[in-house]
């Protein structure tokens, strides 16, 4: 089997095909000694970054608890808060649109674009824009949507998607960029120049903001007391999209929500430092409203988008709310031993790496992703860096269970018992039997070394690698009996 | 029932009968005060956006302007842009700019888009202060001074009084309690525009300007 994980054809969505493409596609990952380099410098690189950002460890667990408290205080008012945001926003003059499903949330955007007669939407990076699809929903519809962040862009051009949600083009050496370039851009030469590469995609992405219809962006906070969306940014593209095109739209998941605007001033800090290990990031951008009358520039309308998308299914049960409390720094994953091995596409997601496996099966079901959660050796190294203490490990085991066990009339989630399987349930009520209880424990060991000679040789995926197990001639409680 | 109604309502029969408890922001941050003099903030900001590769220079409130003619000059400026409407924007008006045009914002932005694209230089901007802890400044936008002045141009240059330097953002949003009335457009500024995007390689100049060149107003005998 040959196949190239890397490697996407324009446009074309990425979706779980089945567990055997999740194996095959894992399994070329790490046979490719090229992306696992890429990988484990990247992120050794992150890692050591953030860690010179925290060098005081009071500091740190404090800032950790109290963005784990704002988090949480604000999911355990979501719906007021999200009425609150409503109301202030259009108070603002700000439109407000609400989406339970990625269609739902294209259409709604389709809308403004139809309305609007645009041609061209120039977009700022936004993670939930990749979530529901959109560049392939506009391009089908006939809009054309551009990436303007330089990783997301040259993963654009490139007909990939992002393998990182903070690093979208992390997977790229700078020679396979500068090939990319000087095929796809007219007129550029090969350079692995870094510096000039940003040059060139700075100067083709200047004249699409100037020209652009709408801009469209992500939000990394938005604030119900005073109504604004706050953006996160270093290269001043989500400032351009924001500003200049004469509509904005902006796009979130319901759960990216705090009350008061004071509490997004440690959440931003904790932010920044745990996705790339900066004090402070160069932009941070806080929109309350569209042009108003005496104001000289800004778009005429802004409008947001609020999606569900399984966020409400998570919300539901307490212990899988927690998957709602993340800022989408990327941490989890540039800690991650599985993500550094396999990188971001191998996961077939959008949100790759820990994140991934705890928010996917909300947004896709467990039938397409409960393999998910089973790709960890549950090392806890997500749970320890995850700036507001999601308990990670915990919510993939809950995960497994959810998928392996029996289904049953009320379910916590979509797909609920899609990996059950009454046989291996069976095998593991037997094996908690035996082991439960001392007597059939003693019986079971009893015969096992007797009929030790009876093991099967062929052991399906253990000895696939492996020498088959076989049960000792002696028991250890026999052998402490003859030393005594 | 409408996509809203269907969401609200799930999430209200979900929501936990009691909210928790507001967090308490200040356990965080009052032990962590540093109670520092002006100086030592200044200090502080300078180093922190420098680090950012911003350019700092400290001048006085009679001496500003002739230091932004003469960094114009050094720096080929040919056309400057600013809002003619403010404080600063009168003491331009004054001055005089040997090697550069001085070109007051007028009109709305559709009148000088092609301009501001590709024939201006810099953009001048006052600010509302700075943050220590940081080294960040803070622009609100207003009728004189729009959003793109320091956005679209190549190089920012951004005037700062040092008595405006507060120590850290919670601090800015609490004492000036910024919640009761935001502008359309509040914006901390860290440096100019940067990306790490290709191989975590450091370049400066992505879409945003890339210069940023900070003016310090310090009365005179303060730290230089
Ligand atoms: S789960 Fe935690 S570490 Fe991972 S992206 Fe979300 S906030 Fe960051």
């Amino acid at each position: 089997m040959s196949h190239q994980p890397q490697q996407q054809s324009a446009g074309q969505p990425i979706a779980f095909v089945s567990a055997q493409a999740l194996r095959a596609r894992m399994h070329d990952a790490v046979n490719n000694p090229h992306l696992r380099q890429s990988f484990r410098g990247a992120m050794d690189f992150l890692m050591a970054k953030r860690a010179a950002q925290f060098p005081d460890q009071d500091e740190l667990d404090s800032l950790r608890s109290l963005s784990e408290g704002i988090r949480q205080y604000s999911l355990s008012k979501l719906p007021e808060l999200l009425e609150q945001l409503e109301a202030n926003l259009t108070r603002n003059g700000v439109k407000v649109h609400w989406a339970e499903t990625p269609d739902e949330a294209n259409a709604i955007m389709l809308g403004i674009a139809r309305q609007h007669q645009a041609k061209l939407i120039v977009k700022g990076k936004s993670m939930v824009s990749e979530e529901i699809e959109f560049n392939h929903a506009m391009e089908a519809a006939g809009v054309g949507a551009l990436e303007s962040d330089m990783g997301e862009y040259i993963v654009q051009l490139a007909g990939e998607k992002p393998s990182h949600i903070i690093m979208p083009a992390i997977h790229q050496t700078k020679q396979q960029i500068a090939k990319l370039f000087a095929e796809k851009i007219p007129g550029v030469d090969y350079t692995d120049n870094v510096d000039a590469l940003i040059r060139i995609g700075r100067n083709v992405l200047r004249d699409k903001f100037e020209s652009a219809d709408i801009g469209l962006s992500g939000v990394n906070f938005a604030v119900a007391e005073t109504g604004t969306l706050c953006l996160v940014e270093n290269e001043g593209n989500g400032r351009m999209c924001t500003t200049v095109p004469k509509v904005h739209i902006a796009i979130t998941g319901i759960e990216k929500i705090v009350e008061k605007l004071e509490h997004v001033a440690p959440l931003y800090s904790i932010l920044t430092r745990s996705a790339t290990g900066q004090a402070v990031s160069t932009y941070f951008n806080m929109i309350s409203g569209p042009r108003k009358a005496g104001d000289k520039d800004g778009p005429e309308e802004v409008h947001l988008v609020l999606l569900d998308n399984g966020r409400s299914q998570a919300y539901a049960d307490e212990q899988l709310r927690k998957t709602l409390q993340c800022i989408r720094c990327g941490a989890c994953m540039n800690h991650c031993p599985v993500y550094t091995r396999i990188g971001g596409h191998a996961y077939g997601t959008t949100y790759p790496g820990p994140i991934g496996k705890i928010v996917s099966p909300h947004m896709m079901g467990l039938e397409q992703t409960h393999l998910l959660p089973t790709a960890s050796s549950l090392c806890g190294a997500c749970g320890e860096v995850c700036p507001v203490k999601i308990p990670i490990p915990e919510l993939l085991i809950r995960l497994r269970g959810e998928a392996n066990s029996a289904p049953h009339a009320h379910p916590a989630m979509v797909g609920q018992g899609a990996a059950y399987d009454p046989k291996i349930s069976f095998v593991w009520r037997m094996w908690a039997r035996l082991y439960g209880r001392p007597s059939t424990y003693r019986a079971f060991s009893w015969l096992a070394t007797r009929f030790r000679a009876l093991t099967p040789r062929k052991q399906s995926g253990w000895t696939a690698a492996r020498t088959p197990l076989q049960p000792a001639p002696r028991r250890l409680r026999d052998m402490l009996k003859d030393r005594r | 029932m409408s996509a809203r109604d269907r969401i609200l309502a799930k999430l209200r029969a979900a929501r936990p009968a009691e909210p928790n408890a507001l967090p308490d922001l200040d356990a965080h941050y009052t032990p962590r005060a540093r109670g520092e003099a002006k100086t030592e903030r200044l200090a502080r900001f300078r180093a922190g956006i420098e680090s950012f590769h911003a350019e700092v220079h400290i001048s006085s409130e009679a001496d500003w302007p002739a230091l932004l003619a003469r960094l114009c000059a050094d720096k080929q400026v040919a056309t400057m842009l600013y809002g003619a409407d403010t404080p600063a924007g009168r003491r331009l008006d004054q001055a005089t700019f040997p090697a550069t045009t001085l070109r007051p914002w007028a009109g709305q932005v559709e009148e000088l888009k092609a301009d501001l694209f590709h024939r201006v230089d810099a953009g001048f901007t006052q600010t509302r202060g700075a943050i220590a802890e940081t080294g960040t400044l803070m622009l609100w936008s207003s009728e004189a001074e729009p959003r793109t002045l320091s956005l679209v141009p190549p190089i920012h240059f951004a005037l700062l009084d040092a008595n405006t330097i507060q120590p850290t953002f919670f601090d800015v949003l609490r004492t000036e309690n910024w919640a009761a009335g935001l502008p359309t457009n509040a914006l901390l500024i860290s440096g100019p525009s940067k990306t790490a995007d290709i191989q975590q390689t450091l370049a400066y100049g992505a879409h945003g300007p890339k210069e940023l060149v900070v003016i310090v107003i310090n009365a005179e005998g303060d730290a230089q």
